[in-house]
């Protein structure tokens, strides 16, 4: 049998806001990576084949499946986890707070890519009917809440941010 | 971990040609949505990868100066579904790149890849079918074009030369020019599912708006490979618009579709909504192109 020869790549990126180095193997995935090697353990292994949306980091800005993303395609590349969400003395954001408010966590493990979803979502600065949210909170599934409290955590910081306030329900 | 035996990571055009040459058993992988799922699944273990994924020259949406559009291959599906050129002359397209998967696919699934894996469920295919684009190959002789649909040979197999790559899709000027259309997705949730039937169809009317000049339609899944249906285009081509007209537009696809029975849903369920989302999207073209119907 042909015997694996082991190939590492040296990978520089910005994580979090910190500028890091690091020989990674080339067959490790992001999430390999952020977990294994950064011990960014908000960092989910649900599917592993970009359903589920458990793993979902920023990437200069937008929201990926970190499962489905070499770690070596992280050169050069800004990527925000939910770790780096926190305030300098450990802080909970805005819509980390909302979720907890509106009850949108009860096992947990879908809300930090719930969470930096929403994140991508609300750094628009844009005001989204809920039929957008929805279809913006597609690429996540949550076993536990029915989405009803998740989609109102994100409604109730959009209408913070933007100042204004939200609609009553039906 | 990915099970993969090599990574060559591209860092030109040029670069990639040149590994396809030296690797020609490896499989290109672009944003990986398909390539490292199969890999996961075990389809493609223990495969050599040829990365194109750095590739920044192939991303983006221009207008070229004979006012062809040009999108490059690893363009996204949300940057196409974002890009003011689109937005512009090209809805169709953007609103059907938008119905993939899940925003998070959105953001890694490139259009190159989604036409380069051959499969008649893809989003961004019938609507391309129907625009009559142009793939664009590059390989060590120089680049390649022709109709997309001569790129597709059969189910999963498309026109990719030994040593070539995709490098963009281009929609000619009179295939977009005063030229309104609508896709219909069909699928059980909608979110993150697979077509069970994909229709997009574009209009052109004539100038008093009364009058269909062109009409296109084009179908995923109503074969092994995204079609045209020319009976239901032939139809239409020169009537005065009407309900009836666009009723006979949705019976007359049935002439040349055949979809079949899968898991997913019978071969008479796929007849019975292409005709409706033929109709459907039909009557939303010319209502877009400023038709009274």
């Amino acid at each position: 049998m042909e015997k694996h020869v082991n190939q590492f790549q040296n990978v520089h990126f910005t994580l979090n806001g910190k500028e890091v180095e690091k020989y990674v193997d080339v067959r490790a995935s992001l999430t390999d990576m952020l977990r294994n090697d950064y011990s960014m353990t908000s960092v989910k292994k649900g599917c592993e084949v970009g359903e589920c949306g458990a793993c979902t980091v920023i990437i200069d800005g937008e929201a990926f499946n970190s499962c489905i993303y070499l770690a070596v395609w992280a050169e050069g590349k800004n990527i925000t986890t939910l770790e780096g969400l926190m305030g300098p003395n450990g802080e909970l954001s805005d819509i980390q707070q909302a979720f907890i408010d509106e009850a949108a966590i009860q096992c947990g493990f879908c809300s930090p890519g719930f969470i930096l979803s929403a994140w991508e979502i609300l750094n628009s600065g844009k005001e989204y009917t809920d039929d957008e949210l929805r279809k913006l909170l597609s690429g996540h599934l949550c076993r536990c809440t029915g989405y009803e409290n998740i989609l109102r955590a994100v409604k109730k910081t959009m209408y913070q941010r933007l100042g204004k306030e939200m609609p009553q329900e039906d | 971990m990915y099970d993969m035996k090599a990574l060559y990571e591209a860092t030109s055009v040029d670069d990639a040609v040149a590994l396809r040459i030296a690797h020609p058993e490896a499989q290109i992988i672009a944003g990986g949505s398909d390539v490292l799922v199969q890999m996961r699944e075990g389809r493609r273990a223990g495969a050599e990868l040829i990365s194109i994924q750095k590739l920044d020259e192939l991303r983006g949406v221009k207008m070229e100066e004979d006012g062809t559009i040009r999108i490059g291959s690893l363009t996204s599906f949300s940057h196409i579904t974002k890009d003011p050129i689109i937005q512009k002359h090209l809805l169709v397209l953007g609103e059907a790149v938008d119905q993939v998967g899940g925003p998070q696919i959105r953001n890694i699934g490139t259009i190159g890849g989604n036409t380069c894996n051959g499969v008649t469920s893809a989003d961004s295919a019938s609507t391309l079918f129907a625009l009559d684009a142009i793939i664009e190959l590059t390989g060590p002789n120089g680049v390649r074009r022709l109709p997309i649909q001569e790129f597709y040979i059969k189910a999963g197999k498309v026109d990719i030369r030994e040593g070539e790559i995709q490098t963009g899709i281009l929609i000619p000027k009179e295939s977009y020019e005063n030229c309104c259309g609508h896709y219909v997705k069909y699928a059980m949730r909608n979110a993150m599912d697979i077509a069970t039937l994909g229709t997009s169809v574009n209009v052109r009317l004539s100038v008093d708006k009364k009058t269909v000049e062109r009409a296109r339609v084009a179908f995923g899944v109503a074969g092994p490979i995204p079609m045209r249906a020319a009976t239901a285009e032939n139809l239409a081509a020169g009537k005065p618009i009407s309900m009836e007209l666009a009723e006979a537009f949705g019976k007359a696809v049935r002439e040349d579709i055949n979809p079949r029975d899968s898991w997913r849903a019978a071969k008479d369920f796929r007849l019975h909504i292409a005709v409706e989302s033929a109709k459907r999207a039909f009557i939303e073209s010319v209502k877009l192109a400023g038709g009274d119907l």
